[in-house]
């Protein structure tokens, strides 16, 4: 029963640490104790943390690594924008149509995941890092060549035309304009929306983690011939937790893209995937509330340096660099257990 | 008037014993002329092997002689390039390791294989993984299903982890435990997916006399309640002679003899795979 309360520990610290940080900052917003720089970063810190979180259950809990998570949150921004922005007049309440889409976008991201999962996740090594890599850079020039608009007669589709050529109807008007982009997003993202998905992503993960699924999931990644040995279909849970991954990143992507009134393809690149990989990586492999924690900090960190101006990316590094080498020192790992053993004598002296 | 060529027939199956109690029964595992090439290397060849329902078989001989080749054959690691395997009397062509698994057969691994990350208890529910029955979804919503398909699996980690007396390690790291304990870990996972034929490979490395006392005794009971067939390699000669029934040995590939274990202590073809000839011996070929 310890292991199980072990788990339910971590999984209560992960929420309580997400709910009163949401609390908190709610009570500074209240209070106008809150920057205005660090207001706009709100809904693109909760959107982060949801790609760290999700990013981790490929890289983390399933074992393989993806160096093109950006290209999720691409595909679910820019499906889940459009799909927003086209039923304006059949959703009218904007929350709801912030979910809906959402979950559009988490669809989208989540069928781009599986496709490129049915190939690549039957082979065995680093092919996943090759092809989400490709992926990436893929995803990007699509939209860059994409345009959609839209008129009475519904949505129109253009490739590598431009935006006259999709022959909108009276009243029509362009989403996607190719390179450009989308631009007049309507303003729909909100903390408050930024948090439950939040919530919902980490319920959505801790409790596939501890479950059958998880538990085979994790078994792939500990010893892959063990696991077929013991009657576990490989390729069925990689794909399961990559797909789930990619969706979560598409609900993301759509959190992001509604927080802004212009987005475009070439935001979601190489770089942007790197970084969430760092989130996770500094957050602890597996670890999911490290990965909320890391997120957030780096987020931040960049804006609260911009008073060392050029030094900025510089101290950005050193940072990285020391996080790195502390987590893995063992004298440095052993003063949580060493503070512990002091309190338990001081304990048992007093008691 | 052209010569007419005769078709040779050999003896199919070729040369297999069993038990006498369970003489009239389908074996439960049965290789026919199995074989293997690695490029032009050929590891195993004309391998006939049977095994009987509730047989302790084992397969010994010098090492590289292609033991564990045979295991990986017999658990569709490797695909034969020659030959047969009938599980209860039906081909397992074209089968893959999780198939052959779903089928009955379940191993360990010379080089012991846990989820060293997971909990015991974790391993043995994986080891249940086909036995625990409910979806994705129902994991990630806690249904009702989840609560109850769960309880029953650790009721039933209980059980297989009291049979080697692991009862309070229920909790550990699978990786932390002491080595004897993995092997032991090793065995119960197996088991627990609910196996026709458990293949054993080297259970007793590494033990000290005690352990192996108790592994041979643990290995009796499992056979015992479970009624299920054991085939285990092993170097650990009191082992195998202490509790198989019917031994075989392989050497460079190939079977040099079959036989309970007085006759394999006396085949003078086995001493000489071992110990090699006398020099006089040698000298007169």
């Amino acid at each position: 029963m310890r292991k199980l309360q072990k788990h339910t520990v971590n999984g209560i610290f992960t929420y309580a640490l997400v709910i009163v940080a949401f609390v908190a900052v709610q009570w500074l917003i209240r209070s106008g104790n809150i920057s205005s720089t660090l207001r706009g970063q709100l809904v693109p810190i909760c959107a982060y943390v949801v790609m760290a979180v999700s990013l981790n259950l490929t890289v983390g809990v399933l074992g393989e690594l993806s160096l093109g998570h950006a290209s999720f949150m691409s595909v679910g921004a820019f499906s889940g924008v459009v799909a927003c922005m086209s039923l304006s007049a059949a959703i009218p309440s904007d929350p709801l149509r912030l979910v809906v889409g959402m979950a559009i976008g988490a669809v989208c991201a989540g069928a781009a995941g599986f496709l490129i999962g049915i190939p690549v996740l039957r082979l065995n090594g680093d092919y996943l890092a090759i092809v989400t890599l490709a992926f990436g850079e893929i995803i990007k020039n699509l939209i860059n060549c994409l345009t959609v608009g839209l008129d009475s007669r519904g949505l129109r589709f253009g490739f590598l035309k431009s935006a006259d050529a999709l022959n909108l109807g009276e009243g029509g008007k362009v989403i996607i304009n190719g390179p450009m982009g989308i631009s007049g997003i309507p303003k729909l993202s909100t903390f408050t929306a930024g948090f439950i998905l939040i919530l919902v992503t980490l319920f959505i993960v801790m409790n596939l983690v501890n479950s059958r699924a998880g538990r085979a999931i994790m078994a792939l990644r500990d010893n892959r011939i063990a696991a077929e040995s013991v009657g576990i279909p490989v390729t069925k849970y990689k794909l399961m937790a990559f797909v789930t991954s990619a969706a979560l990143a598409g609900s993301a992507g759509t959190l992001y893209a509604m927080n802004f009134s212009t987005i475009v393809a070439t935001k979601f690149n190489f770089n942007t995937s790197i970084l969430i990989l760092v989130y996770v990586v500094l957050g602890g492999l597996g670890n999911i509330w490290g990965s909320v924690i890391a997120a957030v900090v780096l987020t931040i960190l960049p804006e609260m340096l911009r008073g060392f101006n050029d030094y900025r990316m510089l101290i950005y590094a050193i940072v990285l660099i020391i996080v790195m080498l502390t987590t893995n020192n063992a004298r440095i790992k052993s003063i949580p257990a060493w503070v512990r053993s002091k309190l338990r004598k001081g304990g048992a002296s007093n008691g | 008037m052209a010569e007419h060529e005769e078709t040779k027939l050999v003896p199919l199956p070729a040369t297999n014993f069993v038990p006498e109690r369970d003489v009239d029964k389908q074996p439960i595992l049965e290789a026919r002329n199995l074989g293997i090439d690695f490029g032009g290397l050929t590891a195993v060849d004309s391998f006939n092997f049977a095994v009987s329902p509730t047989e302790i078989a084992g397969l010994i001989g010098p090492n590289g002689a292609g033991k564990t080749t045979v295991f990986n054959l017999l658990s569709k690691v490797y695909q034969p390039t020659r030959g047969t395997i009938l599980l209860g009397g039906s081909d397992t062509m074209g089968m893959t390791t999780v198939q052959v698994n779903r089928a009955g057969v379940a191993r360990t691994f010379q080089n012991i294989r846990l989820f060293n990350n997971l909990s015991v208890e974790d391993n043995i529910k994986l080891g249940l993984h086909n036995h625990i029955k409910y979806g994705m979804a129902s994991g990630i919503l806690r249904l009702p299903n989840y609560w109850k398909q769960e309880k029953e699996a650790r009721e039933r980690v209980g059980e297989l982890l009291s049979i080697f007396g692991m009862e309070h390690m229920t909790q550990h790291r699978a990786g932390s435990l002491p080595y004897g304990a993995q092997r032991r870990l090793e065995i119960i996972r197996a088991l627990a997916t609910g196996p026709k034929v458990l293949l054993l490979d080297e259970p007793a490395a590494g033990m000290n006399p005690s352990e192996t006392a108790e592994l041979m005794e643990n290995i009796v009971k499992v056979r015992d309640t479970f009624q299920i067939a054991i085939v285990l390699i092993e170097h650990d000669m009191n082992l195998v002679m202490g509790i198989c029934e019917g031994i075989c040995v392989l050497n460079f590939g190939k079977i040099i003899a079959k036989g309970t274990p007085s006759d394999i202590q006396n085949n003078p073809v086995v001493i000489e795979a071992y110990l090699g000839r006398k020099k006089e011996d040698a000298d007169d070929a």
